[in-house]
């Protein structure tokens, strides 16, 4: 290995890095807060990058219909407990929030062509048709348990998992997608060439997390989230619903992962199934900080990334292998500091 | 007798169903039933694993894995016997298990699950890229079994052995939870705070349970590998693994048999969705995993014991044991002479942050006395009492308890020394009975283990224990209650289990932390009678209790503790007549 091809891979390393620190994020966020292990974060990646895929090739992308079926869903399970507690005028807004909107967007998508629209256009299309999703989930998979222990909400975010994984492949198919490179742009310093949508990743990166850090710092919902992430009980007190936290950070976190979709598509190809193990790799970042730490998370995510990166060059096969293994000596160190026996 | 009897009749009846299985049923539903008998092996891990000892693995099917490539390997490449590939693959899926278990059983639960996916997927990688394992396409040729003379070479000889193993396995796990290890890894649920303070060492309890999961996917993998006589990467995948998971909820987390019922439900409808959603999609694919994925949030949401226990409704209940009387009682310890310093706590402090909970207190406690220890709330009573038991240690201070130094100890090496303790939260397992709650006290009084309980080698020392666990219960006056779900007793009640339990552990120091509460007169009384008795035996007590009129007609002398300091010590009357401590219960006269 000369230098020139470390610091390509070490730029590719950097490139996914970034992406898995943004995930990270959003797991340790959603953890703190919920409790929830969010194995499906890898889900919105993928539905992020091929939604927008689908808009640019003319076709309907089929989030539409999970989105049409979840709001109904949620809509009844709403609307008849409002009847039951006689708020009757609580229903136009139900319906109107759960189903109207996403009619809206469907009928939308129908009458003009998604295809012929300015990129940023597309995104922001894409993000409307994922991010709701997160919220929904919360309110239909996670609502109903959300007092269980964690084992219980991690054998649910497994159940959500593989279930949207199923409506993954009925939607966009076994094929990948790869959306065109959002810029040409490139750099030459010295022999190395720095291409434009790696820098473009890099920023965005660096740019959302310091969205989400004033977000925490100076916002209202930021700090209820803190609150809520800190103490529970007493956050509910002070009264912070626990439902909205949970909703809000779920809708943080499909935020994330469908944006870090959109970012990635044109850098590799996504399958309906790719976002596992784009999550997962994130998760390890996550677990390196302990499922509690922010900078520890968003650190260990790019060491990930620039292991994977290195380890391609030098052993193809067994990249996988290597940066899951990873996970045991982090286990090993993590485990060593702990002192006592943890009470759950 | 009768239902116990009606309980036989289904079994037999079962048992009949299996024989004649493949004698009348086509080939395709004979492979069916070999896949759920295969299936039903790892999830019966599970079980264990889960809905027993309350951990969760995804990597099952690695395991599995580990099974099926080591027999494949060995007697494709070395020409190694099957019938000696099964050891050495137990062998090497039990080192695996081990370590992996070690590193991560430390760490709150979450981290194992987590910990098998990473690594049920690092080994499906491993599997499909290792060229002496044949990549992605696998082994082939791996020799069929051959017993004695017969070969076992079609589906229908091979069900009798898989079914028989399956059974085997059934047996023994159900001998293994009736046991003394069974009740520490099922006070494994209960957190293990007080399955530690009661001697269990839950590390190595966790450990154990999980390498038992391990072992069972293992023997599963090697009956898969001679079965199909070829093996590739695709079924120890990790999706396979949470497969199992499902089964093992869906049937009835917490039932040997469910694990059974789980493992037929999901094989059957998988099979069925494989035959009809492609059609009804109009493309192929596994979209069945939408249906389970479903399927599995609505159990967790509605239905979290799965679908055992629903079925279980429709049969008569299990008679519950009844206890030989007359078997040979425990061995006690010698406890030390009355009068004797049992317990001396110097300069103990204890800090949360910021905090200082306890404050550089000191008392003793000797042996025949009863020490009460009292304060207003928050006053750092029971912070000190965990302090003593080891359950959260001290900041700083020394703690000699019969004469050896015991603050940085565990709490399970403390107990092994003689002092037992409640809890004023009680922590009872809420879904055993009495009678089991209680012998888990007694814990550190046997010695058979796992092995001994899965064979039932351990039934004359069972009787011993269950037999002190009944002597205990009828002395706190919970006779009649002995065979009761604890969780259905009032609260007053549950903290007399868990005087009982304490006692079970033949103590010579006993920490109780407000025994009284929640009691009524007739049964303070009562309790304070066996307190004095105690007593005259020799026992040391120290006593955290806020009702006076018990604690100064009992005690013989009094610590007082305010803000996590020590106020006062000394007789009852001397402290009734402390002005600093009228002040503090009473506030001062300006």
């Amino acid at each position: 290995m000369n230098l020139q091809i470390a610091l390509l891979l070490g730029q590719d390393g950097l490139t996914n890095g970034a992406i898995y620190a943004l995930l990270a994020l959003a797991l340790v966020l959603v953890f703190a807060v919920t409790r929830v292990i969010f194995i499906p974060q890898g889900e919105f990646v993928a539905f992020g990058a091929l939604t927008l895929a689908s808009l640019q090739a003319g076709k309907l992308p089929g989030t539409i219909w999970l989105l049409l079926a979840l709001g109904t869903l949620i809509a009844a399970i709403e609307g008849s407990l409002a009847m039951r507690r006689r708020q009757f005028r609580r229903i136009p807004v139900i319906l109107l929030v759960n189903c109207g909107v996403p009619l809206l967007l469907a009928g939308g998508l129908a009458a003009i062509s998604a295809a012929t629209l300015p990129l940023p256009v597309q995104v922001l299309l894409a993000l409307l048709l994922v991010v709701p999703l997160g919220p929904m989930i919360y309110r239909l998979a996670y609502q109903p348990v959300a007092e269980a222990s964690v084992l219980v909400l991690l054998i649910v975010s497994v159940a959500v998992h593989v279930t949207l994984i199923g409506i993954g492949l009925l939607f966009f198919g076994a094929e990948g997608s790869r959306t065109p490179s959002f810029t040409d742009v490139s750099f030459e310093i010295g022999d190395t060439l720095l291409q434009g949508q790696t820098l473009l990743v890099v920023v965005a990166s660096v740019v959302l997390i310091i969205v989400l850090y004033l977000f925490f710092e100076r916002t209202l919902y930021g700090k209820a989230l803190r609150a809520t992430a800190m103490n529970r009980t007493g956050a509910r007190l002070m009264g912070i619903s626990g439902t909205l936290a949970g909703m809000l950070s779920f809708t943080l976190a499909a935020s994330i992962g469908a944006f870090s979709g959109i970012l990635i598509s044109p850098i590799t190809t996504i399958y309906y199934d790719s976002g596992f193990l784009i999550g997962l790799k994130g998760f390890v970042g996550a677990i390196i900080g302990g499922l509690a730490s922010y900078p520890v998370a968003a650190a260990g995510a790019i060491l990930v990334g620039l292991l994977e990166s290195y380890s391609s060059f030098w052993a193809s096969a067994f990249k996988e292998v290597i940066v899951f293994t990873l996970i045991i000596p982090v286990l090993l160190w993590r485990s060593l500091k702990a002192r006592h026996v943890e009470e759950e | 007798m009768k239902r116990a009897a009606q309980g036989m009749h289904f079994l037999l009846v079962f048992m009949a169903a299996l024989v004649l299985a493949p004698l009348v049923l086509p080939e395709f539903y004979v492979t069916l039933l070999n896949y759920i008998g295969l299936y039903a092996i790892v999830a019966l891990g599970l079980v264990m694993l889960t809905g027993v000892g309350g951990l969760t693995s995804f990597g099952q099917a690695a395991f599995v894995g580990l099974g099926a490539y080591t027999s494949a390997y060995l007697t494709t490449v070395h020409g190694v016997s099957p019938w000696l590939t099964l050891p050495a693959g137990l062998l090497v899926t039990a080192a695996v298990a081990v370590s992996l278990g070690l590193v991560t059983l430390r760490l709150s639960g979450h981290f194992l699950p987590l910990g098998t996916i990473a690594w049920g997927i690092s080994l499906y990688y491993l599997f499909g890229n290792l060229a002496a394992l044949g990549g992605h396409t696998g082994i082939t040729g791996i020799p069929s079994l051959q017993l004695f003379d017969l070969e076992l070479k079609s589906g229908r000889e091979f069900f009798y052995l898989i079914w028989a193993v399956l059974l085997l396995i059934v047996l023994a796990t159900r001998n293994l939870l009736d046991s003394r290890e069974g009740r520490a890894i099922r006070a494994l649920r209960g957190g293990s705070l007080m399955a530690e303070a009661m001697g269990v060492n839950t590390p190595r309890a966790k450990i154990v349970i999980f390498t038992v999961a391990a072992l069972y996917a293992s023997v599963s993998g090697w009956l898969y590998a001679h079965l199909q006589r070829f093996v590739n990467p695709t079924p120890f995948s990790l999706t396979q693994g949470i497969e199992y998971l499902f089964m093992a909820v869906v049937g009835g987390v917490a039932h040997v048999w469910g694990a059974i019922v789980g493992a037929g439900l999901i094989t059957i409808l998988k099979q069925w969705l494989q035959d009809w959603l492609p059609r009804l999609v109009g493309e192929s694919g596994n979209f069945e995993v939408i249906v389970f994925g479903l399927l599995m949030i609505f159990v967790l949401q509605r239905a979290r014991d799965g679908v055992w226990p629903i079925v279980m409704r429709w049969f008569p209940k299990p008679v519950a044991r009844v206890i030989a009387h007359d078997s040979q009682p425990l061995a006690r310890r010698s406890l030390p002479e009355s009068g004797s310093l049992l317990l001396e706590v110097k300069d103990a402090s204890k800090r949360f942050g910021g905090l200082v909970a306890n404050d550089r207190v000191s008392f003793t406690v000797r042996a025949g006395e009863v020490m009460a220890l009292i304060g207003p709330n928050g006053a750092g009573k029971s912070t000190m009492f965990n302090g003593i038991s080891g359950v959260d240690p001290l900041s700083s201070g020394a703690v000699t308890f019969r004469g050896k130094r015991i603050e940085s100890l565990l709490a399970r090496d403390i107990a092994r020394l003689g002092m037992s303790r409640t809890f004023q939260h009680v922590r009872l397992l809420a879904g055993m009975s009495v009678i089991e709650n209680v012998a888990i006290g007694a814990h550190l009084r046997g010695r058979k283990s796992f092995v001994a309980a899965a064979c039932r080698a351990d039934r004359h020392e069972e009787a011993r224990l269950l037999r002190e666990a009944a002597v205990q219960i009828e002395r706190c006056g919970l006779a009649e209650q002995m065979y009761e779900a604890t969780g259905s007793l009032p609260l007053g009640r549950q903290r007399l289990v868990e005087i009982a339990r304490a006692l079970a552990a033949d103590p010579c120091l006993l920490l109780l932390d407000e025994p009284a509460a929640g009691l009524r007169y007739l049964e303070k009384q009562a309790l304070a009678d066996l307190l004095r008795r105690l007593r005259a035996e020799g026992i040391g007590i120290l006593l955290v209790e806020h009702d006076m009129d018990f604690v100064m007609g009992l005690a013989d002398r009094v610590v007082v503790m305010e803000f996590g300091r020590k106020l006062a010590v000394g007789l009852p009357e001397e402290i009734q007549r402390n002005p600093a401590v009228v002040e503090a219960y009473l506030g001062g006269v300006e």
